[in-house]
Protein backbone atom coordinates (compact mmCIF):
# COMPACT_ATOMS: atom_id res chain seq x y z
CA UNK A 1 0.00 0.00 0.00
CA UNK A 2 1.63 3.45 -0.61
CA UNK A 3 2.19 5.14 2.36
CA UNK A 4 -0.35 8.38 3.18
CA UNK A 5 0.05 11.67 2.80
CA UNK A 6 -0.31 13.72 6.37
CA UNK A 7 -0.42 17.63 6.80
CA UNK A 8 -0.12 19.03 9.99
CA UNK A 9 -1.06 22.65 10.29
CA UNK A 10 -1.38 25.11 13.35
CA UNK A 11 -3.30 28.54 13.05
CA UNK A 12 -4.15 29.88 16.13
CA UNK A 13 -2.98 28.21 18.68
CA UNK A 14 -0.06 28.14 21.56
CA UNK A 15 1.32 24.44 20.11
CA UNK A 16 0.06 22.39 22.46
CA UNK A 17 -1.83 20.60 19.94
CA UNK A 18 1.60 19.64 17.83
CA UNK A 19 2.84 18.41 21.42
CA UNK A 20 0.04 16.40 21.95
CA UNK A 21 0.64 14.37 18.55
CA UNK A 22 4.18 13.37 19.80
CA UNK A 23 2.72 12.49 22.90
CA UNK A 24 1.81 9.26 21.33
CA UNK A 25 5.19 8.33 22.60
CA UNK A 26 6.73 4.87 20.31
CA UNK A 27 3.45 5.01 18.50
CA UNK A 28 4.80 8.10 16.62
CA UNK A 29 6.84 5.67 14.44
CA UNK A 30 4.07 4.03 13.24
CA UNK A 31 3.06 7.04 12.05
CA UNK A 32 5.99 7.53 10.28
CA UNK A 33 5.89 3.65 9.18
CA UNK A 34 2.27 4.50 7.56
CA UNK A 35 2.46 7.66 6.46
CA UNK A 36 4.64 10.40 4.89
CA UNK A 37 4.67 14.24 6.54
CA UNK A 38 4.02 16.88 3.77
CA UNK A 39 4.03 20.08 6.26
CA UNK A 40 4.02 20.30 9.51
CA UNK A 41 5.44 24.10 10.37
CA UNK A 42 6.09 23.39 13.99
CA UNK A 43 8.66 20.44 13.46
CA UNK A 44 9.77 20.00 9.46
CA UNK A 45 10.84 22.51 6.55
CA UNK A 46 8.05 22.71 3.91
CA UNK A 47 6.54 25.30 2.71
CA UNK A 48 3.62 27.01 1.00
CA UNK A 49 4.60 26.66 -2.30
CA UNK A 50 5.53 23.01 -1.81
CA UNK A 51 2.02 22.39 -0.81
CA UNK A 52 0.44 24.73 -3.40
CA UNK A 53 2.14 22.89 -6.15
CA UNK A 54 0.57 19.78 -5.58
CA UNK A 55 -2.75 18.32 -7.06
CA UNK A 56 -5.89 18.78 -5.40
CA UNK A 57 -7.06 16.11 -3.02
CA UNK A 58 -3.67 14.85 -2.50
CA UNK A 59 -3.02 15.22 0.64
CA UNK A 60 -5.19 11.79 2.45
CA UNK A 61 -5.50 13.35 5.95
CA UNK A 62 -4.66 17.00 7.35
CA UNK A 63 -5.00 17.41 11.14
CA UNK A 64 -5.50 21.11 11.55
CA UNK A 65 -5.63 22.43 14.95
CA UNK A 66 -5.80 26.66 15.49
CA UNK A 67 -8.68 28.83 15.41
CA UNK A 68 -8.50 31.20 12.24
CA UNK A 69 -7.88 34.91 13.50
CA UNK A 70 -5.76 36.46 10.37
CA UNK A 71 -5.95 36.46 6.83
CA UNK A 72 -2.97 34.22 6.43
CA UNK A 73 -4.65 31.20 8.67
CA UNK A 74 -7.40 31.54 6.61
CA UNK A 75 -5.64 31.21 3.29
CA UNK A 76 -3.79 28.16 4.14
CA UNK A 77 -7.29 26.35 6.01
CA UNK A 78 -8.31 27.29 2.11
CA UNK A 79 -5.52 26.12 0.65
CA UNK A 80 -5.25 22.58 2.55
CA UNK A 81 -9.23 22.11 2.22
CA UNK A 82 -8.54 22.00 -1.38
CA UNK A 83 -5.51 19.70 -1.29
CA UNK A 84 -6.69 17.36 1.03
CA UNK A 85 -9.24 14.28 1.11
CA UNK A 86 -10.11 14.20 4.71
CA UNK A 87 -9.70 17.08 7.42
CA UNK A 88 -9.77 16.55 10.70
CA UNK A 89 -10.47 19.59 13.49
CA UNK A 90 -7.60 19.04 15.76
CA UNK A 91 -8.13 20.42 19.19
CA UNK A 92 -10.42 23.03 20.94
CA UNK A 93 -9.10 25.80 19.27
CA UNK A 94 -9.59 25.00 15.86
CA UNK A 95 -13.19 22.79 16.91
CA UNK A 96 -14.62 26.02 18.80
CA UNK A 97 -12.21 28.95 19.17
CA UNK A 98 -10.72 27.66 22.03
CA UNK A 99 -8.62 30.28 24.55
CA UNK A 100 -7.80 32.63 21.46
CA UNK A 101 -12.11 33.18 20.50
CA UNK A 102 -12.01 34.58 24.06
CA UNK A 103 -10.38 37.91 21.61
CA UNK A 104 -14.27 37.60 20.74
CA UNK A 105 -15.10 39.90 23.80
CA UNK A 106 -13.12 42.45 22.14
CA UNK A 107 -11.81 43.83 18.80
CA UNK A 108 -9.17 44.27 16.48
CA UNK A 109 -9.00 47.56 17.69
CA UNK A 110 -8.94 47.22 21.24
CA UNK A 111 -6.37 44.69 21.08
CA UNK A 112 -3.84 46.58 18.88
CA UNK A 113 -3.91 49.65 21.53
CA UNK A 114 -3.68 47.07 24.46
CA UNK A 115 -0.64 44.87 22.74
CA UNK A 116 1.01 47.97 20.97
CA UNK A 117 0.46 50.79 23.20
CA UNK A 118 -1.07 50.04 26.42
CA UNK A 119 1.14 46.97 27.74
CA UNK A 120 3.70 48.07 30.09
CA UNK A 121 6.97 47.34 28.66
CA UNK A 122 6.25 48.99 24.88
CA UNK A 123 7.54 52.51 24.30
CA UNK A 124 5.46 53.35 21.22
CA UNK A 125 4.98 57.16 21.68
CA UNK A 126 4.10 57.10 17.33
CA UNK A 127 1.80 54.60 17.65
CA UNK A 128 2.61 52.01 15.71
CA UNK A 129 0.38 49.50 14.46
CA UNK A 130 1.09 46.58 12.27
CA UNK A 131 0.19 46.98 9.03
CA UNK A 132 -0.85 45.16 5.88
CA UNK A 133 1.46 46.39 3.67
CA UNK A 134 4.56 48.91 4.38
CA UNK A 135 6.88 50.58 2.00
CA UNK A 136 10.37 50.01 3.08
CA UNK A 137 13.47 50.80 1.14
CA UNK A 138 14.16 48.70 -1.05
CA UNK A 139 10.31 47.45 -2.04
CA UNK A 140 6.99 46.36 0.07
CA UNK A 141 6.37 43.96 3.30
CA UNK A 142 3.60 42.31 3.75
CA UNK A 143 1.85 41.25 7.07
CA UNK A 144 -1.43 38.91 7.35
CA UNK A 145 -4.92 41.28 8.08
CA UNK A 146 -5.45 40.73 11.54
CA UNK A 147 -9.46 40.07 12.16
CA UNK A 148 -11.77 41.58 14.49
CA UNK A 149 -13.45 38.41 14.88
CA UNK A 150 -11.34 34.71 15.65
CA UNK A 151 -13.65 31.57 13.64
CA UNK A 152 -14.17 28.10 14.00
CA UNK A 153 -11.91 26.21 11.05
CA UNK A 154 -15.39 25.23 10.21
CA UNK A 155 -16.52 28.30 9.89
CA UNK A 156 -14.33 28.84 7.13
CA UNK A 157 -14.00 25.79 5.27
CA UNK A 158 -15.66 21.98 5.08
CA UNK A 159 -14.50 19.77 7.54
CA UNK A 160 -14.82 15.88 8.25
CA UNK A 161 -13.69 15.06 11.95
CA UNK A 162 -13.69 16.76 14.77
CA UNK A 163 -11.20 16.17 17.69
CA UNK A 164 -12.17 18.18 20.40
CA UNK A 165 -9.71 18.38 23.73
CA UNK A 166 -7.19 21.29 25.31
CA UNK A 167 -5.08 19.66 23.43
CA UNK A 168 -6.55 16.41 22.63
CA UNK A 169 -5.89 13.58 24.84
CA UNK A 170 -3.63 10.29 23.09
CA UNK A 171 -6.38 7.49 23.14
CA UNK A 172 -8.02 9.71 21.11
CA UNK A 173 -5.25 10.51 18.89
CA UNK A 174 -3.97 6.88 18.95
CA UNK A 175 -8.02 6.08 18.11
CA UNK A 176 -7.72 8.45 14.80
CA UNK A 177 -4.32 6.68 13.85
CA UNK A 178 -5.70 3.68 13.77
CA UNK A 179 -8.82 4.72 11.74
CA UNK A 180 -6.64 5.50 9.39
CA UNK A 181 -4.08 2.84 9.14
CA UNK A 182 -7.10 0.57 8.94
CA UNK A 183 -9.41 2.81 6.45
CA UNK A 184 -12.06 2.27 8.83
CA UNK A 185 -13.24 6.22 9.29
CA UNK A 186 -16.19 7.25 11.12
CA UNK A 187 -19.37 9.03 9.16
CA UNK A 188 -18.29 12.39 8.27
CA UNK A 189 -19.04 14.97 11.10
CA UNK A 190 -18.32 12.55 13.51
CA UNK A 191 -16.71 14.10 16.96
CA UNK A 192 -14.22 11.70 18.01
CA UNK A 193 -14.38 11.88 21.62
CA UNK A 194 -17.52 10.65 23.90
CA UNK A 195 -21.68 10.79 23.39
CA UNK A 196 -22.32 11.35 26.65
CA UNK A 197 -21.94 14.36 29.07
CA UNK A 198 -18.81 14.79 31.37
CA UNK A 199 -20.77 14.32 34.75
CA UNK A 200 -21.66 10.97 33.03
CA UNK A 201 -18.25 9.62 33.24
CA UNK A 202 -17.44 11.12 36.02
CA UNK A 203 -17.06 8.88 39.34
CA UNK A 204 -17.03 11.52 42.05
CA UNK A 205 -19.58 11.19 44.70
CA UNK A 206 -22.82 12.96 43.68
CA UNK A 207 -25.65 13.50 46.42
CA UNK A 208 -27.77 16.75 46.50
CA UNK A 209 -27.20 19.69 44.30
CA UNK A 210 -27.59 22.65 46.47
CA UNK A 211 -25.29 25.18 46.76
CA UNK A 212 -25.29 28.70 48.92
CA UNK A 213 -21.95 29.71 47.67
CA UNK A 214 -19.66 29.91 44.79
CA UNK A 215 -15.93 29.16 45.40
CA UNK A 216 -13.14 30.43 43.10
CA UNK A 217 -10.43 27.01 42.78
CA UNK A 218 -8.29 29.41 44.45
CA UNK A 219 -10.17 30.00 47.61
CA UNK A 220 -10.78 26.09 48.44
CA UNK A 221 -9.24 23.37 48.53
CA UNK A 222 -11.75 20.84 46.91
CA UNK A 223 -12.72 17.53 48.71
CA UNK A 224 -10.99 15.23 45.79
CA UNK A 225 -14.14 12.43 46.56
CA UNK A 226 -16.81 14.19 46.17
CA UNK A 227 -18.52 16.18 43.00
CA UNK A 228 -16.87 19.65 42.39
CA UNK A 229 -20.44 21.28 42.12
CA UNK A 230 -21.89 20.06 45.04
CA UNK A 231 -18.95 21.89 46.97
CA UNK A 232 -19.73 25.02 45.37
CA UNK A 233 -16.82 25.48 42.77
CA UNK A 234 -17.75 25.93 39.25
CA UNK A 235 -17.38 22.90 37.20
CA UNK A 236 -18.20 23.16 33.47
CA UNK A 237 -19.24 18.84 33.74
CA UNK A 238 -22.97 19.20 32.96
CA UNK A 239 -22.42 20.70 29.44
CA UNK A 240 -19.75 19.33 28.48
CA UNK A 241 -18.63 16.52 26.19
CA UNK A 242 -16.77 13.80 28.21
CA UNK A 243 -14.38 11.21 26.06
CA UNK A 244 -11.45 13.36 27.99
CA UNK A 245 -10.27 10.51 30.72
CA UNK A 246 -11.26 12.60 33.25
CA UNK A 247 -7.78 14.45 33.34
CA UNK A 248 -8.81 18.02 35.42
CA UNK A 249 -11.13 16.19 37.77
CA UNK A 250 -8.68 13.48 38.91
CA UNK A 251 -6.35 16.36 39.34
CA UNK A 252 -9.14 17.87 41.69
CA UNK A 253 -9.69 20.74 39.13
CA UNK A 254 -13.00 22.03 37.99
CA UNK A 255 -13.63 21.16 34.10
CA UNK A 256 -13.39 24.13 31.55
CA UNK A 257 -14.92 22.85 29.30
CA UNK A 258 -12.45 22.28 26.32
CA UNK A 259 -14.05 18.95 24.76
CA UNK A 260 -17.12 21.55 24.16
CA UNK A 261 -20.68 20.97 24.16
CA UNK A 262 -22.28 17.65 24.19
CA UNK A 263 -24.69 16.14 21.42
CA UNK A 264 -28.23 18.20 21.43
CA UNK A 265 -26.77 21.27 22.90
CA UNK A 266 -26.93 24.41 20.59
CA UNK A 267 -24.91 26.41 23.18
CA UNK A 268 -22.65 25.70 25.94
CA UNK A 269 -23.05 28.87 28.00
CA UNK A 270 -26.66 28.97 27.88
CA UNK A 271 -26.67 25.39 29.39
CA UNK A 272 -23.91 26.24 31.50
CA UNK A 273 -26.21 29.58 32.96
CA UNK A 274 -29.20 26.84 33.27
CA UNK A 275 -26.87 24.04 35.16
CA UNK A 276 -25.33 26.40 37.85
CA UNK A 277 -28.50 28.88 38.46
CA UNK A 278 -30.74 25.74 39.02
CA UNK A 279 -28.61 24.56 41.88
CA UNK A 280 -28.64 27.76 44.12
CA UNK A 281 -30.32 26.92 47.62
CA UNK A 282 -32.38 29.99 48.00
CA UNK A 283 -35.80 31.86 46.46
CA UNK A 284 -34.66 35.23 48.16
CA UNK A 285 -33.72 38.28 45.45
CA UNK A 286 -30.51 39.53 48.00
CA UNK A 287 -29.29 36.25 47.87
CA UNK A 288 -29.62 34.84 44.02
CA UNK A 289 -27.85 38.51 43.28
CA UNK A 290 -25.05 37.87 45.79
CA UNK A 291 -24.63 34.44 43.89
CA UNK A 292 -24.84 35.78 40.66
CA UNK A 293 -22.14 38.55 42.20
CA UNK A 294 -19.64 36.16 42.56
CA UNK A 295 -19.23 34.55 39.87
CA UNK A 296 -16.93 36.70 38.45
CA UNK A 297 -16.90 36.59 34.71
CA UNK A 298 -19.62 34.27 33.42
CA UNK A 299 -19.35 34.93 29.75
CA UNK A 300 -15.47 33.56 30.15
CA UNK A 301 -16.14 31.12 32.14
CA UNK A 302 -19.09 29.65 30.26
CA UNK A 303 -17.50 30.06 27.31
CA UNK A 304 -13.87 29.76 28.07
CA UNK A 305 -13.16 27.37 24.86
CA UNK A 306 -16.60 28.00 22.86
CA UNK A 307 -17.17 31.46 22.23
CA UNK A 308 -16.67 31.55 18.75
CA UNK A 309 -18.78 28.77 18.10
CA UNK A 310 -21.63 30.15 20.52
CA UNK A 311 -25.01 31.20 19.19
CA UNK A 312 -23.94 34.76 19.67
CA UNK A 313 -20.29 34.56 18.44
CA UNK A 314 -18.72 37.51 19.67
CA UNK A 315 -19.84 40.84 21.96
CA UNK A 316 -21.76 42.87 19.83
CA UNK A 317 -19.73 45.66 18.11
CA UNK B 1 -39.76 53.36 8.36
CA UNK B 2 -39.83 53.33 11.88
CA UNK B 3 -38.81 51.09 13.67
CA UNK B 4 -40.89 48.11 15.33
CA UNK B 5 -39.40 45.60 18.15
CA UNK B 6 -39.77 42.43 17.46
CA UNK B 7 -40.11 40.79 21.45
CA UNK B 8 -40.91 36.90 22.40
CA UNK B 9 -42.78 36.54 24.94
CA UNK B 10 -42.44 33.12 26.69
CA UNK B 11 -45.48 32.99 29.03
CA UNK B 12 -46.36 30.19 31.40
CA UNK B 13 -49.63 28.04 30.84
CA UNK B 14 -50.98 28.56 34.54
CA UNK B 15 -50.69 32.03 34.63
CA UNK B 16 -49.62 34.54 32.39
CA UNK B 17 -50.68 33.08 29.26
CA UNK B 18 -54.14 33.61 31.04
CA UNK B 19 -52.81 37.41 31.95
CA UNK B 20 -52.33 37.83 28.45
CA UNK B 21 -55.86 35.93 27.28
CA UNK B 22 -57.86 38.27 29.71
CA UNK B 23 -55.71 41.60 29.00
CA UNK B 24 -57.05 40.82 25.04
CA UNK B 25 -61.01 39.64 26.18
CA UNK B 26 -60.66 42.73 28.40
CA UNK B 27 -60.12 44.31 25.09
CA UNK B 28 -57.37 46.67 26.61
CA UNK B 29 -55.03 48.20 24.27
CA UNK B 30 -51.32 47.60 24.54
CA UNK B 31 -48.44 47.37 21.96
CA UNK B 32 -48.92 44.79 18.92
CA UNK B 33 -44.86 44.13 19.33
CA UNK B 34 -44.96 41.01 21.34
CA UNK B 35 -45.28 37.68 20.09
CA UNK B 36 -46.48 34.99 22.13
CA UNK B 37 -44.99 31.47 22.96
CA UNK B 38 -46.99 29.23 25.37
CA UNK B 39 -44.63 27.41 27.78
CA UNK B 40 -45.81 24.99 30.10
CA UNK B 41 -43.38 26.86 33.01
CA UNK B 42 -41.10 29.59 33.33
CA UNK B 43 -38.98 26.81 34.83
CA UNK B 44 -39.20 25.46 31.24
CA UNK B 45 -37.59 28.37 29.53
CA UNK B 46 -34.07 27.40 28.51
CA UNK B 47 -31.49 30.08 28.43
CA UNK B 48 -30.76 28.89 25.22
CA UNK B 49 -34.07 29.83 24.37
CA UNK B 50 -33.26 33.33 24.79
CA UNK B 51 -30.48 33.09 22.53
CA UNK B 52 -31.95 31.13 20.32
CA UNK B 53 -34.71 34.32 19.62
CA UNK B 54 -32.23 37.13 19.74
CA UNK B 55 -29.95 35.13 17.32
CA UNK B 56 -33.13 34.82 15.07
CA UNK B 57 -34.52 38.33 15.24
CA UNK B 58 -35.70 39.11 17.81
CA UNK B 59 -35.51 42.54 19.78
CA UNK B 60 -35.73 41.50 23.28
CA UNK B 61 -36.99 38.49 25.04
CA UNK B 62 -40.15 38.70 27.42
CA UNK B 63 -40.60 35.78 30.05
CA UNK B 64 -43.08 36.02 32.51
CA UNK B 65 -44.37 33.01 35.00
CA UNK B 66 -46.66 33.13 38.13
CA UNK B 67 -45.99 34.82 41.25
CA UNK B 68 -43.04 33.37 43.43
CA UNK B 69 -45.03 30.77 45.55
CA UNK B 70 -47.99 30.38 42.59
CA UNK B 71 -45.92 27.73 40.37
CA UNK B 72 -48.09 25.01 39.37
CA UNK B 73 -45.37 22.89 39.65
CA UNK B 74 -44.30 24.22 42.94
CA UNK B 75 -40.94 25.97 42.01
CA UNK B 76 -40.52 26.23 38.18
CA UNK B 77 -40.58 30.05 38.53
CA UNK B 78 -37.99 29.90 41.47
CA UNK B 79 -35.42 28.26 38.62
CA UNK B 80 -36.16 30.96 36.31
CA UNK B 81 -35.99 34.17 39.21
CA UNK B 82 -32.35 32.35 39.52
CA UNK B 83 -31.08 31.62 35.88
CA UNK B 84 -32.25 35.09 34.37
CA UNK B 85 -29.61 36.77 36.56
CA UNK B 86 -26.94 35.01 35.95
CA UNK B 87 -28.01 35.32 31.99
CA UNK B 88 -28.54 38.56 31.96
CA UNK B 89 -24.66 39.43 33.49
CA UNK B 90 -23.68 37.12 30.68
CA UNK B 91 -25.48 39.01 28.20
CA UNK B 92 -23.96 42.49 29.56
CA UNK B 93 -20.77 41.03 28.83
CA UNK B 94 -21.32 40.39 25.69
CA UNK B 95 -22.56 43.75 25.16
CA UNK B 96 -26.62 43.04 25.13
CA UNK B 97 -28.14 45.75 26.87
CA UNK B 98 -30.03 44.56 29.82
CA UNK B 99 -33.63 45.74 28.92
CA UNK B 100 -33.38 43.16 26.04
CA UNK B 101 -34.58 40.11 28.48
CA UNK B 102 -36.92 40.99 31.51
CA UNK B 103 -38.56 38.02 33.39
CA UNK B 104 -41.88 39.43 35.26
CA UNK B 105 -44.88 38.02 37.23
CA UNK B 106 -48.22 38.17 36.26
CA UNK B 107 -51.11 36.26 37.49
CA UNK B 108 -54.13 35.20 35.74
CA UNK B 109 -56.01 38.38 36.77
CA UNK B 110 -53.53 40.61 35.94
CA UNK B 111 -54.30 41.44 31.94
CA UNK B 112 -53.85 44.92 32.71
CA UNK B 113 -50.23 44.67 34.12
CA UNK B 114 -49.42 42.10 31.00
CA UNK B 115 -50.05 45.27 28.82
CA UNK B 116 -48.29 47.79 30.86
CA UNK B 117 -45.40 45.48 30.87
CA UNK B 118 -45.58 45.03 26.87
CA UNK B 119 -45.71 48.63 26.40
CA UNK B 120 -43.40 49.67 28.77
CA UNK B 121 -40.60 46.93 27.43
CA UNK B 122 -41.70 47.94 23.89
CA UNK B 123 -40.36 51.78 24.21
CA UNK B 124 -37.64 50.59 26.16
CA UNK B 125 -36.46 48.76 23.23
CA UNK B 126 -37.47 51.34 20.72
CA UNK B 127 -35.24 53.66 22.17
CA UNK B 128 -32.35 51.32 22.17
CA UNK B 129 -32.83 50.02 18.31
CA UNK B 130 -32.31 46.68 17.32
CA UNK B 131 -30.82 43.90 18.28
CA UNK B 132 -27.81 44.04 16.01
CA UNK B 133 -27.20 40.43 14.36
CA UNK B 134 -24.60 41.89 12.86
CA UNK B 135 -21.43 39.28 14.35
CA UNK B 136 -19.06 41.86 14.44
CA UNK B 137 -15.87 42.87 12.15
CA UNK B 138 -15.63 42.66 8.56
CA UNK B 139 -14.83 38.83 8.59
CA UNK B 140 -18.05 38.31 11.09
Amino acid sequence: MAKLKLALYWAASCGGCDVAVLDINEKILDVAEMADIVLWPVALDFKYHHIEAMEDKSIDVCLFNGAVRNSEQEKIARLLRAKSKTMVVFGSCACFGGIPALGNFTDRAEIFERAYVEAPSNDNPGRTFPETVTQVDGGELELPEFYDTVLTLAQVVDVEYFMPGCPPPVDLILKVVDALATGQLPPVGSVIASDKALCDECDRKKEDKKITKIWRPHEIIPDPERCLLEQGIICCGPATRGGCGLRCIKANMPCRGCFGPPPGVLDQGAKLVSAIASIYQTNSEEEIARMVEEIVDPAGTFYRFGLADSMLKRKRL
Amino acid sequence: MSFEPKIVGLLCNWCSYAGADLAGTSRIKYAPNVRVVRVMCSGRVDPTFVLWALQRGADGVLICGCHPGDCHYAEGNHKAAQRIPLLKKMLTQLGIEEERVRLEWVSASEGDRFASIVNEMTEQIRELGPFSRNNGGENG
